[in-house]
């Protein structure tokens, strides 16, 4: 919209601030928590500055967690979380696209039904296979296991639907120039199609990593090992302690230290995203 | 560089929808051969065969001595010139004109010179750092050549490489392909739907209509003698006029069409052989309505409607003559522009 009217200018800023505002002020305020004494939270009236606790909660929770409420350090719960998270994007990624890659360019017998199936399983999210996908891990003993944590969260149709719609818009072309130019199948994936699609696998990267990130129900299902926690799950029990007045100011470190690494994603793959969006040519 | 001998090469979809339907033709070595028709006629399936992207049906197929129906496309020895360009978007000019060479195991420094000369002689030695997204159309098109040419193949395979390039830049191009071919004497097929493309390019020409050839000559062979109403509609701009014999019967001095071949009942008059002013030979005279007069510059298009018949006629004189719309126009067509047909069979009738 091309309108050069200063009252509009000021009224589109106004509403942009607010909505900056309604989202980053409980971030603050979560801030501000993991700054202060454990009772400045409940005492009615909400600190708005910084206070001088900062250094103990933070590191408190990074060194030794929180023993009374039976949470490890937070160190180890955010190297679980990564862990998770990076398998679930790299492996939703890395099966997707070899999936939509063999559905676009390669003819074989029930292509389509292939293609029906994984298109299918959109419908059947975890939560809704959660006890038989249970059952089965647990039957392969892969409970209390990175490997139990993260294979049932990466067979993906969306990723694998996503990549199809994109390669389908890839022009035929390149790849008959490449048979020309003596590229193999897998030759032309690595060279042509992995390069063109750079785009598309960093924002599946990202909405990946975060769905990763923020799992909560499947890693409570089938890790009862402390040592498998991972972050959601630990400000969860941080949270749970019934019978005590919740250490506010551990729990607010403990969130915004959980906000850190996909903030870090997205501020580092923003500059691939914005390239994906002005990026026309193919 | 190598002959590319078709024998009754065939193409079927599934459904049995026949695309291309037994052709015939040996291109011969060095040769620059232009298929042209209609869009749906099969000429650009056709050389995607000789290409090896499209499988064949039936026939055979010869690039040399060897019978290739069953080779993938790089161990053809040819190279391919796409419509879109089809260059690799992430790759550098450099880059593209050397992944063919990498792929063929091509040691770097014979890479090096291979892409720095094809690069010279397209003159597009500047831009061989930059991406194709920052190259101007004619500069692409000059990529998508370059990355033909370093390979050195037996056949150039052009798919309608200058459609996408606007009215001035595809002349240009169209005379520097010419000029490319005739110094590097690589055998070429040509798919184009553009008769003026066709006609400027080719040594000789195939005129493909529905999947099957109507007539293979050179240029001027084609449309001194078209050997169909389809070549003789298709070849030549403003189209040829069809008229048919028994209207010039009626149009009094008609002894010149006495001796027209058995069996003509349509008679074929380019709209250059439609004189405004009477020649010295014995000519037939016809008179028309003028109803549009269109000044293309050094010529002129004179759409014109036959006395006591609708049908619509177009004459091609040079200059601007001193008509008006809607004035009675006489014109002379001497017996050596008259092509006779038989509209039955659409062929020519001798």
């Amino acid at each position: 919209m091309v309108e050069n009217r200063p009252f509009l200018n000021i009224l589109t800023h106004l509403v942009l601030i607010a909505g900056v505002l309604v989202v980053a002020f409980p971030v603050y305020v979560a801030f501000i928590a993991s700054t202060h004494e454990p009772s400045a939270f409940v005492r009615g009236v909400l600190p708005l500055l910084p206070g001088d606790n900062m250094f103990e909660s933070y590191g408190q929770m990074l060194s030794s967690g929180w023993k009374v409420g039976g949470t490890p350090p937070v160190w180890l719960m955010l190297g679980n979380s990564l862990i998770m998270a990076l398998t679930i994007a790299i492996g939703k990624i890395a099966i997707s696209i070899l999936s939509a890659f063999a559905i676009v360019y390669f003819r074989f017998p029930f292509r389509m039904l292939a293609f029906w199936i994984i298109f299918i399983t959109l419908m059947l999210p975890v939560e809704v296979r959660i006890i038989p996908t249970y059952a089965v891990v647990a039957n392969l003993g892969m409970l209390n296991s990175y490997a139990g944590l993260t294979l049932p969260l990466i067979a993906s149709a969306t990723a694998t639907f996503l990549f199809r719609q994109f390669f389908m818009t890839v022009p035929e072309e390149l790849m008959e120039a490449s048979r020309v130019d003596g590229a193999g199948p897998m030759k032309f994936f690595k060279d042509i199609l992995l390069p063109v699609s750079i785009t598309n696998i960093a924002a599946l990267f990202v909405i990946m990593f975060i769905y990763g990130w923020v799992q909560y129900l499947w890693p409570l299902l089938v890790t009862t090992d402390e040592d498998f926690y991972t972050i959601v799950l630990g400000i969860k029990r941080l949270m749970a302690s019934s019978d005590r007045v919740p250490a506010w100011n551990l729990i607010m470190a403990t969130v915004t230290l959980a906000m850190l690494p996909p903030v870090l994603v997205v501020l580092f793959m923003q500059r691939l995203f914005v390239k994906g969006l002005t990026e026309t040519e193919k | 560089m190598a002959s590319i001998t078709l024998e009754g090469l065939r193409k079927t979809y599934a459904g049995d929808v026949h695309a291309v339907k037994g052709i015939d033709l040996a291109i011969e070595d060095g040769e620059f051969v232009v298929l042209v028709g209609p869009s749906g006629c099969g000429k650009s399936t056709l050389l995607r065969m000789v290409a090896g992207l499209e499988t064949i049906t039936g026939g055979t197929l010869k690039i040399g001595d060897r019978v290739v129906n069953k080779l993938e496309p790089a161990e053809r020895d040819i190279a391919m010139v796409f419509q879109n360009y089809a260059l690799y978007p992430h790759m550098t000019v450099y880059n593209n004109l050397a992944y063919g060479l990498k792929n063929r195991g091509f040691k770097k420094p014979e890479i090096e010179e291979r892409v720095r000369k094809a690069a010279k002689m397209l003159e597009i030695e500047e831009y061989l750092e930059r991406k194709p997204r920052k190259l101007s159309g004619g500069q692409r098109q000059r990529v998508a050549m370059g990355r033909a040419l370093v390979r050195e193949p037996a056949a150039f395979l052009f798919d309608e490489p200058l459609s996408n390039l606007d009215a001035k830049l595809r002349v240009q191009m169209r005379v520097e392909i010419k000029q490319l071919q005739r110094r590097l004497k690589t055998t070429s097929l040509y798919v184009t739907h553009d008769q003026l493309e066709a006609m400027t390019l080719g040594d000789r020409l195939v005129v493909l209509s529905a999947g099957k050839i109507e007539q293979v000559g050179t240029p001027m062979e084609i449309y001194a003698r078209p050997a169909s109403m389809f070549v003789a509609g298709f070849i030549g701009s403003p189209a040829m006029n069809m008229v048919p014999l028994e209207y010039l019967q009626t149009r009094g001095t008609t002894d010149l069409l006495n001796d027209l071949p058995p069996g003509t009942d349509t008679v074929g008059i380019r709209p250059d052989d439609m004189r405004l002013s009477p020649p010295n030979t014995p000519h037939l005279i016809v008179e028309s309505t003028l109803e549009l007069f269109e000044a293309a510059g050094a010529e002129s298009h004179l759409y014109v409607r036959l006395a006591d018949s609708d049908q619509p006629t177009v004459i091609r004189v040079s200059g601007q003559p001193p008509v008006n719309e809607g004035e009675t126009l006489r014109f002379f067509v001497t017996r050596e522009a008259l092509h006779p047909f038989n509209s039955a069979t659409g062929l020519r009738t001798g």
